[in-house]
C-alpha cells in the first residue's frame, strides 16, 4: 500500500509544519504520530463456539490516516473503473468493491504478506490492498500489457504471487477449497502464516465450502473463511437464499464471529483474533457485514432488487470513508482540508495510472500461445486456421 | 517390490489379457517381470522420497492401502502428513489439492476411478488447467491427478466411462495413459516431475497386468518424455493407434493380422494431450492406412482427432479411408453379453485393419 510518510511530525495542532518535500512530491504528509489512541468498534462483536474480542481498538493518527487514504484511493478506483466500463474501454465482466473497502484494508492491516489472500472476482481492491499498482489494476481492466496478468486475465483474474494475493477466481465458491488448500501447504511448510479465503453470502450456500470446511477443521488447517455478506447473492436478498442467513454459525462445529464490515477497525481486530485462532485452533469463520453500492456487476443496476432509500441510507449511516473520516476529525488528527486534498490527491493518482494505462499497448499477437503451460515441451498449438496459425509452446 | 512372481488379479475380468512379448523388445540377461500396480507403486514411491513435496491425497490411499493397492505401504513409510485419506467429498479434497499446488507443493491426488471425477471437474479445468494463462505465468499448478479410467468389468453404466477425451480437449492440461510397466513407471514419474496440471489415466484391468522390464526401467530416475508415442511393433501394411488396454488388443490383432500377411504397426500413444502427431503421421505415410483403437464413446473422441490430424496432414499419402474402433455409442449395460458388444473386442481390430487393406470379408450388407 502506497504510504508516504515524508518527515516526522509530532501530534497534530495548528502549527504542523509542511516539510520541504510536499511542496516538490504531490503527497501530503501523513502523521506518523503512533500515540495510541482507544477507539470502541460500531457495535460489539457476536460469536459462535469461541471467545469474543473485545470491541476496545488502540489505533493512532499514523494508522487511521493511513486507512483514509487507502480507502479513499479504493473507492476513486472503483467509480473510475465504472466510467471506464461505461466508454468501453472494459469489456466482459467488471465486479465493483465499493462500500466493501473496510474489509480490504482492515484485513491487510492485520496480516502480512506472509499470510495467503484469496478470493473470487470482486478482486480489484484486494489487489491494490496486497501491494498492486492503480497501473496494472487498469491495464489489466483494458486488457493492455501492463496488467498485472498482461491483459489474458481480465477483471476476474488478478494475481500478485510474491505477496501471496491468489487471485481472482471466476467461479462461485471454488475459490474457498483453494484457500483451504492454501492454507493446507502452509502448514506442511510450517510457515507459522493463515490464509484468508474470502467469499460472499451467495457462495456460502455452495457443498463444496462445507466439504472443505469438514476437512480443514479435520486436518487443523490455519483457514479462515471470511464471508463478505453484503446481502445480496447476484439479485437474490440472502433470505431469499439461505435458510440461515447467520452466515457465522454455518459452520457448526467450526467457530464463527460477527464482524461490522464497514468498521476498518473492528475488521483489523477481527482478523488478528482469527489469525491468533487459526494458527492455534484450525479454521474459523468471520462473517463480515457489508454492503455494495453497486449492483453484482456493471450489467446490473443494482436497484431492481432494492431500494434507492436503502443504497443512500447505508451511504449516510455506515460508509466506512465516511466513519474514518468523522473520526480523525473527531480526534483532531487532521483538518478537514488536509481530509479532502488528501482525496484529491489520490483522484490524481488515479487520474494519472488511468491515462498511463490508455497509452499502454495491447499484448503482442504472440501472446495467445504463451503460458498455456509452465512447460510447453515444444508441442504445437494452433490458431483458428491451423494451416495458417501454428505456434510452438515455449 | 520387485515382484518376480507374477500377482493373481485381484478383480473379475471378462478377458484375460496374455502379456505380449514385443518383437522388437530384448532382454537383458535374466528380464524382470514387474506388474503396473507395483510400477505404479514404485514410481510414487521413489518420487515421495526424492522430493519432500511430492504427497498422496485421496480415497483409502493410506489405512486400507489405496482402493486397488497402488498405494500400499506409503503410509508407514512415509506418515500421515504425506499420505492423506480424505472423506468422500471430490469436489471438495480436489479444489485443495489445487490449492496446495498453488502455494507449491505437488500433490499426486487419486481419484477412486475418473467416474467420480467429474464431481471435482471444475477444479480440474477452471482452477488448474486454466490458472497458469490466467495469471500470466505467476501461478503454476504442479499437480497430478491419477486413477483408474475407463470400462473394468461388470460394473456398469456409472461407473465405465472413458475421460480421456473430454481432459485432453483442454490447453492447459496434459493428459497421459500408460498401458505397460514400463509406461506406468516411465510415464507416472514424468507426470509428478512436470510442472503443469497432469490427467493420468490407468486402467483397472491392467493392475494385476505383469510385463518384462529392463534394468534401466528400474532406476529411480527414469523417466518417459511426455507427448511421445511408442511404436510398440514396427510394421509396414497398417498403422494402429492405440492408448491404454486395447494397445494389448491391438498387438494381439497384429499377431492374427500376421498370418494373413498383413504387418500391421502398433503405436502405443502413451500421451493423449499433448498428441503425438508427427510419430503418428510418419507411420501412416510408411503404411498408408490407419485404424484407431479406443475403449471409449467414439464421438468427438480421440480416435476422431487422430484421424482429423492424418487427413490434414497425410492425405496423399492414404490408400484407404481411415477407419476408427470404439466403445459402443451406449451407457455400459451391466449383462455380460452386452457389456461384450459395448467394449471393441481383438477381432473388431482385425476387421477393420482388413477393410483398410482391402481384404474385408463380406457381411450380410452388399459392399
Amino acid at each position: 500500500m502506497a504510504l508516504s510518510q515524508l518527515l516526522s511530525s509530532s501530534s497534530r495542532s495548528g502549527n504542523r509544519l509542511k516539510s520541504l518535500s510536499s511542496a516538490i512530491s504531490l503527497r501530503h504528509p501523513i502523521s506518523t504520530d503512533t500515540t495510541p489512541i482507544t477507539v470502541e468498534t460500531s457495535v460489539p462483536f457476536t460469536s459462535h463456539q469461541c471467545e469474543v474480542p473485545s470491541r476496545t481498538v488502540q489505533t493512532n493518527a499514523k494508522e487511521l490516516l493511513t486507512f483514509f487514504r487507502d480507502m479513499a484511493l479504493m473507492r476513486r478506483m472503483e467509480i473510475a473503473a465504472d466510467s471506464l466500463y461505461k466508454a468501453k474501454l472494459i469489456r466482459g465482466f467488471c465486479h465493483l468493491y465499493d462500500g466493501q473497502e473496510a474489509v480490504a484494508v482492515g484485513m491487510e492491516a492485520a496480516i502480512t504478506k506472509k499470510d495467503s489472500i484469496i478470493t473470487a472476482y470482486r478482486d480489484h481492491c484486494t489487489f491494490i490492498a496486497r501491494g498492486g499498482t492503480l497501473l496494472e489494476v487498469f491495464a489489466e481492466l483494458m486488457g493492455r500489457q501492463a496488467g498485472c496478468s498482461r491483459g489474458k486475465g481480465g477483471s476476474m483474474h488478478f494475481y500478485k504471487k510474491d505477496s501471496n494475493f491468489y487471485g481472482g477466481h471466476g467461479i462461485v465458491g471454488a475459490q474457498v477449497p483453494l484457500g483451504c488448500g492454501l492454507a493446507f501447504a502452509q502448514k506442511y511448510c510450517k510457515d507459522e502464516a493463515v490464509t484468508f479465503a474470502l467469499y460472499g453470502d451467495g457462495a456460502a450456500n455452495q457443498g463444496q465450502l462445507f466439504e472443505a470446511l469438514n476437512i480443514s477443521a479435520l486436518w487443523d488447517l490455519p483457514a479462515i473463511l471470511v464471508c463478505e455478506n453484503n446481502h445480496y447473492g447476484m439479485g437474490t436478498a440472502e433470505w431469499r437464499a439461505a435458510k440461515s442467513p447467520a452466515y457465522y454459525k454455518r459452520g457448526d462445529y467450526v467457530p464463527g464471529l460477527k464482524v461490522d464490515g464497514m468498521d476498518v477497525l473492528a475488521v483489523k481486530q477481527a482478523c488478528t483474533f482469527a489469525k491468533e485462532h487459526a494458527l492455534k485452533n484450525g479454521p474459523i469463520i468471520l462473517e463480515m457485514d457489508t454492503y455494495r453500492y453497486h449492483g453484482h456487476s456493471m450489467s446490473d443496476p443494482g436497484s431492481t432488487y432494492r431500494t434507492r432509500d436503502e443504497i443512500t441510507g447505508v451511504r449516510q449511516e455506515r460508509d466506512p470513508v465516511e466513519r474514518i473520516r468523522k473520526l480523525i476529525l473527531s480526534h483532531d488528527l487532521a483538518t478537514e482540508k488536509e481530509l479532502k486534498d488528501t482525496e484529491k490527491e489520490v483522484r490524481k493518482e488515479v487520474d494519472d495510472a488511468i491515462a498511463q494505462a490508455k497509452e499502454n499497448p495491447v499484448p503482442d499477437s504472440s501472446e495467445l500461445f504463451t503460458n498455456v503451460y509452465a512447460k510447453g515441451l515444444g508441442v504445437e498449438s494452433f490458431g483458428a486456421d491451423r494451416k495458417e496459425v501454428r505456434a510452438t509452446l515455449p | 517390490m520387485l515382484g518376480i512372481v507374477r500377482q493373481k488379479m485381484l478383480e473379475q475380468s471378462l478377458k484375460k489379457i496374455q502379456p505380449v512379448a514385443s518383437v522388437l523388445r530384448t532382454y537383458s540377461s535374466g528380464a524382470k517381470q514387474m506388474t503396473v500396480r507395483e510400477a505404479l507403486n514404485s514410481a510414487l514411491d521413489e518420487e515421495m522420497s526424492a522430493d519432500s513435496k511430492v504427497f498422496l491425497i485421496g480415497e483409502e490411499l493410506g489405512e486400507y492401502q489405496g482402493a486397488y493397492k497402488i498405494t500400499k505401504g506409503l503410509l508407514d513409510k512415509y506418515g500421515p502428513e504425506r499420505v492423506r485419506d480424505t472423506p468422500i467429498t471430490e469436489a471438495g479434497f480436489t479444489g485443495i489439492a489445487v490449492g496446495e499446488a498453488y502455494y507449491g507443493l505437488k500433490p499426486v491426488l487419486e481419484f477412486m476411478t475418473f467416474n467420480f471425477s467429474m464431481q471435482a471437474i471444475d477444479h480440474i479445468i477452471n482452477s488448474a488447467a486454466k490458472s497458469n494463462y490466467m495469471s500470466a505465468g505467476q501461478i503454476s499448478v504442479p499437480i497430478v491427478f491419477r486413477g483408474p479410467n475407463g470400462a473394468a468389468a461388470g460394473v456398469g453404466a456409472q461407473h465405465s466411462q472413458c475421460y480421456a477425451a473430454w481432459y485432453a480437449f483442454c490447453p492447459g492440461l496434459k493428459v497421459l495413459s500408460p498401458y505397460n510397466s514400463e509406461d506406468a513407471r516411465g510415464l507416472l514419474k514424468a507426470a509428478i516431475r512436470d510442472p503443469d496440471p497432469v490427467v493420468f489415466l490407468e486402467n483397472e484391468l491392467l493392475y494385476g497386468e505383469s510385463f518384462p522390464i529392463s534394468d534401466g526401467v528400474l532406476d529411480s530416475s527414469f523417466c518417459l518424455p511426455i507427448g511421445k508415442a511408442k511404436i510398440e511393433r514396427k510394421g509396414k501394411h497398417v498403422t494402429i493407434a492405440a492408448y491404454s488396454k486395447m494397445v494389448g488388443y491391438s498387438l494381439k490383432a497384429a499377431e492374427i493380422l500376421e498370418k494373413d500377411g498383413i504387418h500391421a504397426e502398433v503405436v502405443n500413444l502413451r500421451s493423449i494431450r499433448p498428441l503425438d502427431r508427427s510419430t503418428i503421421n510418419d507411420s501412416v505415410r510408411k503404411t498408408n492406412r490407419l485404424v484407431t483403437v479406443e475403449e471409449a464413446f467414439p464421438q468427438h473422441g480421440v480416435g476422431a482427432e487422430i484421424c482429423a490430424c492424418v487427413l490434414e496432414e497425410s492425405f496423399s499419402y492414404l490408400d484407404a479411408p481411415v477407419e476408427r474402433i470404439a466403445g459402443a455409442d451406449v451407457p455400459m449395460p451391466y449383462a455380460a453379453n452386452l457389456e461384450r458388444m459395448a467394449v471393441p473386442q481383438v477381432e473388431d481390430i482385425v476387421r477393420a485393419a482388413k477393410r483398410t487393406c482391402y481384404r474385408s470379408v463380406l457381411t450380410a450388407a452388399v459392399s
